[in-house]
């Protein structure tokens, strides 16, 4: 159990991280920052399975199912798209000394 | 709450740090490529950690699930074009908003139950919020969360209302972007429908947390939630979506916080979080960048007043493409402005190789892309990159719009009302006020386009008709590979 003012301390100090990372983001990472942020909210599944781990009617073990499918696609699925985003960002730095300068 | 054995606390206490540490290293795009790593194996500790949590059932189900739900995010991750990604990270968003959602029912259902359980008719004083009177009314401890807090109950509805929301909402975007929903939805008294299904649900969810927590309430709350999100984002056209998909990513991750507090896990808690509040500035940026603001982005309509644009005088002057590669091939400063239409022509490799003909005689080329370009900011910067284009050729608005004055030849490649000048000079024009790449300012201006007609906002182009600016007709794909016959054939 978390006590409702640490929590609080958490949630500010918490924001204050995922403003500052953003802040000084160049627009050209703003796409795969954008799909990597999407990715780390997939910690849901954690959530999803933990939920399923407590379900204790056949419905609630239903919902709890399709939570963590739902769970494990948000995550699998953004770590692909960013990880193939990001993938492709090269630099013309290495080549620059034969190249045309 | 249960006590968690310390190993699984430090694997939760190690993936939100790899998920901070992470997301630092995916804001350079040197480091980039490994942030997402990073994070990746702090959301594989995460995971593998939670097996072992003490007084899981339902183990077996629970790994069929994360598999069959692994597998086919992965399966339709690799096969995606780059192009669509926007609407995939709109789906893979829906489904986070879904499982938040889900574990909000989950968490409410059971509470439900228990309370009916505690509260039966004639049994008025025994209350939910102290697990003693279980033992009172000879029921078995509950090995689970037994009963959840006021403060639990409200970020737990409120959590499941946002999730339900960005669930519903991110599957009409990704269904707008893929082209499956072409309409917008609008009818008389919209906003107010919008407005009472609002009510509605935030009413459900005030009941839920009042104690009066039944069955059907809470599918009222849930099936209110969805439709409300569902209804909210019908009316929004395409070229919102980019603001619209970064929001339910903000609300997703807030959702996830939310879910995480009443489930008491901390991992959950920050990463959430930390998301929320990034996905929130990342939508003010990219609204700003767009002349929009986030209200008028949810509650106007696009292009409805457009009213009386002001006419443009003049001509649009052809020019053919073996005049405009010499004027390019013997020009010192060549700045290519690439657009969504580019990349829908999938002319973005031609286009690579046209700038390494003109590299190697010699031209200093670079890449200007405005925010908005693509169809959210650094799409654009994503699809150069597919094509192999260092990024370090690639320049930012802010960095470029002076350099257009010493620019000999501005090359446009299906990009309109990002270098449209009325968005400077004309007050009465839908996009007044947008900042715009100041391509008019270089000493000539090419345009590549299909056809005559306006742009995705249906706006006419001032640029087109400008002194310095000859239209270079045809199929994005067809005319660059022209300009690199002709290049070609000069260099002999």
């Amino acid at each position: 159990m978390i006590d409702g003012f640490l929590a609080l301390y958490i949630f500010m100090l918490a924001a204050f991280t995922g403003y500052e990372i953003i802040a000084r983001v160049p627009v050209i990472l703003h796409t795969p920052l954008m799909s990597g942020s999407n990715f780390v909210h997939g910690i849901v599944l954690v959530g999803a399975m933990i939920a399923l781990g407590h379900a204790q009617t056949p419905f609630e073990t239903a919902i709890g199912f399709i939570g963590v499918l739902l769970g494990a696609g948000n995550a699998a699925g953004g770590y692909v798209v960013t990880e193939r985003m990001l993938e492709m960002f090269k630099s013309s730095k290495p080549e620059a000394g034969k190249g045309s300068h | 709450m249960s006590l968690l054995p310390t190993a699984i606390k430090v694997c939760y206490f190690l993936a939100a740090l790899l998920f901070i540490l992470g997301l630092k290293r995916m804001s350079s795009p040197r480091t980039a490529r490994g942030g997402v790593v990073w994070a990746g194996y702090g959301m594989l500790l995460a995971v593998l950690a939670t097996f072992f949590l003490p007084d899981m059932h339902h183990l077996g189900l629970i790994a069929v699930a994360v598999l069959i739900g692994v597998a086919a995010a992965w399966w339709s991750g690799k096969r995606v074009a780059m192009t669509a990604m926007p609407q995939m990270v709109a789906l893979y968003n829906g489904m986070g908003g879904g499982a938040a959602a889900a574990i909000g029912a989950v968490e409410l259902i059971g509470y439900a139950r228990r309370l009916a359980l505690l509260h039966p008719p004639g049994m008025p004083d025994t209350s939910p919020l102290r697990p003693e009177s279980w033992a009172l009314r000879g029921l078995p401890p509950l090995p689970t969360v037994a009963t959840l807090s006021p403060v639990e109950l409200t970020l737990g509805v409120l959590g499941a209302l946002i999730g339900a929301v960005s669930f519903s909402g991110s599957l009409i975007a990704f269904a707008k972007l893929q082209g499956w929903l072409d309409k917008r939805f609008v009818f008389a008294g919209q906003r107010v429908v919008n407005l009472l299904l609002l009510a509605g649900a935030v009413l459900t969810g005030g009941l839920l947390i009042g104690g009066h927590a039944s069955l059907a309430l809470i599918v009222a709350f849930f099936a209110l939630s969805l439709l409300f999100g569902l209804m909210m984002t019908l009316p929004i056209g395409g070229a919102d979506m980019p603001v619209v998909i970064s929001l339910y990513n903000a609300f997703t991750g807030l959702a996830v916080a939310f879910e995480g507090f009443v489930l008491g896990n901390e991992a959950m808690i920050i990463a959430g979080m930390v998301v929320g509040a990034a996905g929130t500035l990342l939508t003010q940026l990219m609204a700003k960048a767009m002349n929009r603001s986030i209200g008028n982005v949810l509650f106007g309509s696009f292009g409805a007043a457009a009213g009386a644009a002001q006419a443009i005088e003049g001509a649009q002057k052809p020019v053919d493409a073996a005049d405009a590669a010499v004027m390019m091939a013997y020009a010192e400063r060549v700045v290519i402005v690439p657009g969504y239409g580019l990349a829908v022509a999938q002319a973005q490799h031609k286009v690579w190789e046209f700038a390494q003909l003109l590299i190697k005689r010699g031209v200093k080329v670079k890449f200007a892309i405005h925010p908005v370009a693509g169809r959210m900011p650094g799409h654009m910067n994503v699809l150069l990159a597919e094509a192999g284009v260092p990024y370090d050729l690639i320049a930012d608005m802010e960095d470029i719009n002076p350099e257009f004055g010493a620019t000999d030849v501005a090359l446009v490649i299906g990009a309109n009302d990002v270098v449209n000048p009325l968005a400077r000079t004309d007050p009465a024009s839908p996009i007044y006020g947008m900042p715009i790449l100041d391509v008019s300012d270089a000493k000539h201006v090419i345009v590549i386009k299909r056809g005559k007609g306006t742009g995705f906002a249906g706006i006419e182009n001032a640029l087109f008709y400008a002194d310095n600016t000859r239209m270079l007709y045809g199929d994005g794909q067809a005319a660059v590979g022209e300009l690199v016959n002709e290049v070609k054939t000069a260099d002999g």
